[in-house]
């Protein structure tokens, strides 16, 4: 160990990171200045040496062929008149940005989509009662979903409707769901669940999803050299996969998750790295699946492991998530996270990390490095998640085995306590957090088991009170400073009384700046936002889970439309989609089901097309015509939230909403004219 | 703060459960577990309770599980410096409080069966102040009120108001609106109904002032009140409770005022009555809640003082209500239209078998009368003495481009509740045996005759200004005139009465539809045939004429009638169409003159239901004011429910008292060979009933040859069962005997 130590801190004088410029997060800074100082590079300061390749930023390479890659930068003056850019084939600027885009959706939309494939099989296998450590835990949530996909929820005996078996009802569900990966015929089951117009449009689009691979594999076949060269030809095939996940693997995703380890409910908890506790064995998740994860939470909760936890010397075990696995394990057992995407080789500096447990996406394979700086054990889990580093131990989880592997991960975590080293430095921040909402918790707390209705949404709405809904999601991007943008985009937007449905590392970025607790309303918010925060005891930013709860957000703002007032499509609604920070392939594919399900999406950073103005006005003007939403891009954070602020406004005005409600007083004759 | 609110309620849900789950404990211990428990005379078992959950408690046994669900409703406490969102779990711990309210109100009618007195009208002398639950008979006769908006709706009022002045104060203003008061609760140890009774002022359902019980938990007889109307005129079912509550948001225009120190059993009720869209107004400084959505516009308004919170609470709850302003010297409005004028009040009164008292409307020509002139021709009120009488007729004349005698006696007919609406001025009767009694209080405050007039004119103008322009009043007090006046009179409802009585469907192409109660029972319209009265019994086919010429776009709309299908049996091709699209598809069409074959359907709000008794061969039929056992196994109570909401259910037909000696009255069902002798099916009727259409029931069974009918119609003196009355027909030898079988 020792000697690598000095390996690292060798002479070389890299360009290192300013820790003030690159995040606003003051547990952050302390980490990368530490590792700074002990040598170790974070990504950071990598951003710092390595800059972005030019003419990639603008999505205008092309290395899907040998004969490339063909380089087709946007001239510094722009293009006056004919664009004559092309590759050797002849392809177009527009063709090169457009393949370049859907394979990034493909990329995107496979990630969300295999990892829902997972959860499906550990279903259908729990379902079965294959499996000892997984069991339906919401039945409620079965039935429901069964519904949704036409499942017989009753049964008739004798003429007499009683419920059916949730076990059998279970199998179905799960069977269902599987073949939704590769069905043969039909369409994907979970369209239907869209306002009905927004269904007609995709209809009308051509641009159904058969089943969730067909379509990835779809779009690697219409970007292989010399297929299909029109970019909005394939923008249509980008479109059905994003759609396959939106509406199809990432919404079964959280709907079996919630079945199989429960509906997530507001819950109290932390975020960010003061959440480890040097005399704890602290265990770090990091990665997406929950099925793991949440095996994890329960071995480390389990009196064997807590014993022996304690006879080696710690006090306890401290779970902790990074990234997405963090927002599973938050949402449904209140699991602090440690941190975001950007914070997962800090939690190592820490120097108290036991153990970092990965399973899939967006896990730096510099972990591996940086954990060889310490004593902390780096497990990957997944057989399609290794890395090449001979430090990492693979413990290959299988489901069948899964208390077993738990326990085999969570002890060896254990056994490494006693290995740390002298100098643990945890920073000390963490803040307060009430996450786990969903579809049906809001419901709940928009009025009770009885009155429980998104129509109380609406009507805040109707009466300007909460001016719209934003969904702010996504990642963080060592391109911008850590986590500023998220914040600074949420902020400006809850000013101006629009609530925010925030998932992934944005919303772990919320609680690390405390904006998802009650009290921030009154602190952060317009007046009419803060007066209904406080009336239902909400935080002004929800909380929704993890990126493939994306679905929920989806689903949301469908009951939004059922509840009425607001028109009748999700297009027609006031609300607006944002990524402040976004980096991965899976970001591209959100969006893109996001605009293609009528909300106006934008992103900050960087874009991936802007090497390409014609393509480029597709997505960000004729998406609109299509579907209702499109896409933006925008840096400054508070422009970013205010262009979303006067879509929201235009919509309002659209609705007739965009003036004060004059108080209707009801006589007779108006009582008369109620609709039954 | 709203967090405090949600706070103090939470804890109050679980005081007030746990103390009636002791309180029912103890209950379990001193009777047995079957004990019998029911609010007098209602269908509805305890009815929060069952409209919500669809659970009927009728034993203390069955108390046990709607209290189970009042404690699963309960939230945890919000504790903490971060807490979780609690406005869910307020509403759930509001419920939990009204549910378990429910079962202690409950519970003091078993261990106290006489603490209410179930009448319209307190018993103040013997101390029985307080009414608790309404029952059916209340319910329906109020409940039309509600339907078709001569209540707009209530305010429950909890507590007592600093002081009696102020009690009256707020009262009267509610009274000026038309609203029902519902009182409960005390406020240190007094209650509004207290400060009433000292300030003078009448209390009972008649002035629309209801001493519902002492407690905070008798509040829940207003919820229970509204949601049996929502079961019994919007015709939702027991355990819907999201429709249940949703009607009440819409369509109920109800809600607290909180009078007196909120303490946690009151928050959380007025956390539960947010459920049903409800809002609370308070004169004490607790938190606000002000955003809208559960109920329509604010949930809780605090501070508001006395001189405003009647204005505010209407506002808050969304209602629009006229006051009326009519230059008189006294209150006026419709809150007044059931008060007394008891003998140690009386000032004077006229007609009442003293003197002759006589009503007359007439048509006049346009330059004949003044507009507004009122003489009161002979001594005034202020010319006599206290406990003296005089003799009076009262003559409007009428004149308007569009005013025809037709009209006549529908604005005749307005004379009884207009002057009825004067604060201490009673009316009884109509016609030529009118009775009107003035108090005392009313001359003092300067009632005279005059002001009579004022009043018809001015309510004559508003309520019909579409069809008259001008109005003129004549109050004759000599004996002479008024005599001259009654001879007239006479005439005129002679031949009145014999053109309504002689007018046939046949002779008009156009009937008339009647969606009067659609703000309450949206599913139902009725269709008022000349023959076939509106079913409530308020409206016949002239009124619904009236009232579409005075309002076209109103409630009432024509029906051409067009081709009849069915002479017989009364089915009209134009009126099926009308039905069909009408009733939004769910009813294809019925028959005017059948209880059998596609009968009419009714919105629940009928006078009396007819049923076929299969074993007599013949027809039943019971009136809403009679709670007793009838032959067909049901009180109208449970066939109203079966019944209402618009359903259609053959063998059973709502229809109104004067329809049963109408002659097209069930003909279809009648004997074959006469054309209309449908009334000779009837074989059983509560005696009130019988008694009150007797001489008309004569007067038909003369025409259908059985001059004796009415002694062979068996009523509950004679028994209500099949067996016994089939007994007492084959004694009395009753024709339906001899008819053929009814169910065909």
């Amino acid at each position: 160990m020792a000697e690598e130590k000095e390996k690292k801190t060798a002479p070389k004088k890299e360009k290192v990171a300013d820790p003030q410029a690159a995040t606003i997060d003051v547990a952050s800074r302390e980490m990368i200045a530490r590792a700074q100082k002990m040598g170790v590079d974070t990504i950071f300061d990598r951003a710092e040496s390595m800059k972005p390749c030019n003419i990639g930023a603008q999505g205008t390479c092309c290395k899907n062929c040998g004969m490339g890659p063909c380089r087709l930068p946007l001239p510094k003056s722009g293009i006056e008149g004919e664009d004559t850019r092309k590759g050797l084939c002849g392809a177009t600027a527009n063709t090169i940005a457009a393949r370049n885009f859907i394979r990034m959706i493909a990329g995107g939309a496979a990630a969300h989509s295999d990892h829902g494939r997972n959860v499906a099989e550990v279903f259908l296998s729990a379902a079965r009662k294959e499996n000892d450590d997984y069991r339906i835990k919401d039945t409620d949530k079965l039935v429901q979903v069964a519904e949704a996909m036409d499942i017989a929820t009753t049964v008739e005996v004798d003429g007499e409707t009683s419920d059916r078996d949730h076990a059998e009802i279970a199998v179905e569900v799960g069977e269902k769901a599987l073949a939704e990966w590769g069905k043969p015929e039909g369409e994907l089951l979970g369209l239907k669940r869209a306002p009905k117009p927004l269904y007609e449009k995709w209809e009308k689009q051509g641009v159904k999803p058969r089943n969730i691979d067909r379509e990835i594999v779809e779009i690697m076949h219409r970007t292989h050299m010399g297929v299909d060269q029109d970019y909005k030809n394939l923008m249509k095939q980008g479109t059905r996969a994003a759609l396959a996940d939106g509406w199809g693997g990432s919404m079964l995703a959280t709907d079996l998750q919630d079945i199989l380890f429960g509906t997530p409910y507001p819950l109290q908890s932390e975020a960010n790295l003061g959440i480890m506790k040097e005399d704890h064995v602290n265990v770090i998740v990091h990665g997406h699946e929950p099925v793991l994860s949440e095996m994890i939470v329960a071995a480390s909760q389990s009196k064997e492991m807590l014993d022996y936890a304690k006879e080696k010397g710690a006090k306890g075990i401290q779970l902790g998530g990074i990234c997405c696995t963090a927002n599973e394990i938050l949402q449904r057992h209140g699991i602090p996270p440690a941190g975001t995407f950007m914070q997962q080789e800090l939690a190592i500096i820490t120097g108290a990390c036991d153990a970092m447990v990965v399973d899939v996406q967006c896990i730096f394979q510099n972990l591996a490095n940086v954990s060889k700086c310490f004593h902390t054990k780096l497990i990957t889990t997944h057989p399609i998640a290794k890395m090449e580093q001979d430090n990492v131990i693979h413990i290959e989880f299988d489901e069948h085995y899964a208390m077993e592997d738990a326990k085999r991960i969570v002890k060896m975590a254990i056994d490494n306590f006693e290995n740390r080293g002298a100098d643990v430095m945890i920073p000390r921040q963490k803040a307060t957090q009430i996450a786990g909402f969903g579809v049906e918790s809001i419901q709940y707390h928009l009025g009770g088991t009885f009155r429980g209705d998104y129509y109380t949404l609406n009507d805040n709405i109707i009466n300007g009170r909460i001016r719209g809904i934003a969904g702010v999601v996504g990642c963080n991007n060592a391109r911008t400073k850590h986590n500023e943008g998220h914040i600074a985009v949420v902020k400006e937007l809850i000013k101006n009384d629009v609530i925010v449905l925030t998932t992934g590392c944005n919303g772990i970025a919320c609680a690390m700046e405390g904006l998802l607790t009650p009290e921030a309303a009154g602190v952060y918010c317009g007046a009419g936002l803060a007066e209904v925060c406080e009336t239902v005891g909400i935080p002004p930013v929800l909380h929704m889970g993890s990126c493939v709860d994306n679905s929920r957000i989806l689903l949301a703002a469908t009951e939004v439309v059922n509840a009425g007032g607001l028109g009748s499509d999700i297009s027609e609604l006031p609300v607006a989609g944002s990524a402040p920070e976004w980096m991965s392939e899976k970001a591209i594919s959100i969006g893109q089901y996001f605009v293609a399900s009528g909300v106006y999406t934008v992103f900050g950073v960087t874009f991936p097309t802007s090497g390409a103005p014609v393509f480029q006005d597709h997505l960000f003007k004729d998406m609109e015509k299509l579907y209702g939403g499109m896409w933006d891009y925008e840096t400054d954070p508070v422009a970013h939230a205010q262009k979303m602020i006067a879509h929201i406004d235009a919509k309002r005005k659209a609705l007739g909403i965009d003036k004060a409600r004059e108080r209707v007083l009801m006589d007779m004759a108006d009582r008369q004219q109620l609709e039954a | 703060m709203s967090k405090l609110i949600a706070f103090a309620a939470i804890q109050g849900g679980y005081k007030v459960v746990s103390q009636v789950e002791g309180e029912l404990h103890k209950a379990l211990q001193s009777y047995d577990a079957s004990t019998k428990v029911e609010f007098p005379n209602t269908g509805y078992f305890l009815p929060v309770i069952y409209s919500l959950t669809g659970l009927k408690v009728e034993t203390l046994e069955d108390m046990k599980k709607p209290l189970e669900f009042a404690r699963k409703l309960l939230p945890p406490h919000i504790k903490g410096k971060h807490h979780l969102p609690f406005l869910g779990p307020l509403l759930d711990a509001g419920m939990a409080a009204i549910l378990a309210y429910e079962i202690r109100e409950g519970l003091r009618i078993v261990n106290n069966p006489d603490f209410y007195y179930p009448y319209e009208d307190p018993d103040i002398e013997n101390g029985k102040i307080w009414l608790g639950p309404a029952d059916d008979i209340i319910l329906r006769k109020r409940g039309v009120e509600f339907v078709d908006g001569s209540a707009p709706g209530f305010a429950a009022i909890v507590g007592a108001a600093p002081d009696p002045e102020t009690a009256k104060m707020i009262v009267e203003e509610y009274q000026k609106r038309n609203l029902y008061i519902f009182c409960a609760a005390q406020h240190r140890g007094i209650s509004i109904i207290d400060q009433l009774m000292e300030a003078d002022v009448q209390i009972g359902w008649n002035t629309r002032i209801v001493p519902f019980g002492p407690d905070i938990s008798s509040a829940v007889f207003a919820l229970g009140f509204a949601n049996r109307a929502a079961m019994a005129f919007g015709g939702l079912q027991p355990g819907d409770y999201k429709k249940i509550l949703k009607y009440n948001k819409d369509r109920i225009f109800a809600f607290v005022n909180a009078l007196g120190d909120i303490g946690t059993e009151w928050g959380v009720a007025a956390a539960g009555c947010v459920n049903w869209g409800f809002p609370t107004l308070a004169d004490t400084d607790i938190p606000e809640i002000l955003p809208t959505g559960i109920c329509t516009y604010e949930h809780v308004v605090a501070n508001v003082p006395h001189d405003e919170i009647v204005q505010r609470s209407v506002e808050v709850r969304g209602l629009k209500v006229q006051v009326s302003e009519i230059d008189i010297p006294c209150s006026f409005g419709p809150a007044y239209e059931g008060e007394r004028v008891r003998g140690k009040d009386l000032h004077s009164q006229m007609g009442g078998g003293k003197t002759q008292c006589t009503e007359l409307a007439k048509m006049a020509d346009m330059k004949e009368i003044e507009d507004g002139k009122v003489e009161v021709v002979g001594k005034d009120i202020t010319d006599i003495g206290e406990g003296e009488t005089l003799p009076l007729g009262i003559y409007v004349q009428i004149a308007g481009r569009e005013f025809q005698p037709d009209f006549e006696p529908i604005l005749e007919r307005q004379i009884h509740h207009l002057i009825n609406y004067i604060q201490g001025v009673m009316h009884i009767g109509q016609r030529d045996i009118s009775w009107i009694r003035v108090s005392k209080a009313a001359v003092e405050k300067g009632f005279t005759l005059k002001d009579i007039g004022v009043v018809l004119h001015a309510k004559m103008h508003q309520d019909f200004g579409k069809v008259l322009d001008k109005i003129q009043v004549t109050l004759y007090t000599k004996k002479e005139d008024v005599d001259k006046m009654t001879e007239r009179a006479r005439a005129e409802y002679k031949q009145r009465d014999e053109r309504v009585e002689n007018m046939k469907d046949e002779d008009v192409e156009t009937y008339y539809s009647c969606t009067l109660c659609q703000s309450f029972a949206p599913n139902h319209v009725c269709s008022v045939s000349p023959e076939r009265t509106g079913l409530c019994g308020a409206y016949n086919w002239m009124d619904c004429k009236a009232s579409y010429e005075i309002n076209p776009t109103g409630p009432n709309q024509p029906i051409k009638k067009g081709e009849i299908i069915d002479p017989r049996l009364g089915q009209w091709k134009g009126v099926n169409e009308f039905v069909k699209q009408a009733s939004r598809g769910a009813v294809e069409g019925y028959n005017f003159y059948s209880i059998v074959h596609d009968p009419m359907t009714t919105c629940g709000c009928c006078e009396c239901i007819a049923a076929v008794l299969p074993t007599c061969n013949g027809v039943m039929t019971v009136n809403r004011e009679f709670t007793g056992d009838t032959p067909c196994g049901m009180k109208f109570t449970t066939l109203a429910g079966v019944m209402g909401g618009g359903a259609k259910s053959p063998g059973f037909v709502g229809h109104s008292k004067f329809n049963i000696t109408q002659r097209k009255f069930i003909r279809g069902d009648g004997p074959p060979d006469m054309d209309e002798g449908g009334l000779l099916r009837i074989v059983w009727m509560p005696k009130m009933l019988k008694e009150e259409i007797k001489d008309r029931i004569d007067s038909r069974a003369k025409e259908l040859g059985e001059p004796d009918f009415y002694d062979k119609i068996a009523d509950e003196t004679v028994g209500t069962t099949e067996e016994e009355v089939m007994e007492f027909l084959k004694e009395k030898d009753h024709p339906a005997l001899r008819l053929e079988s009814i169910v065909g």
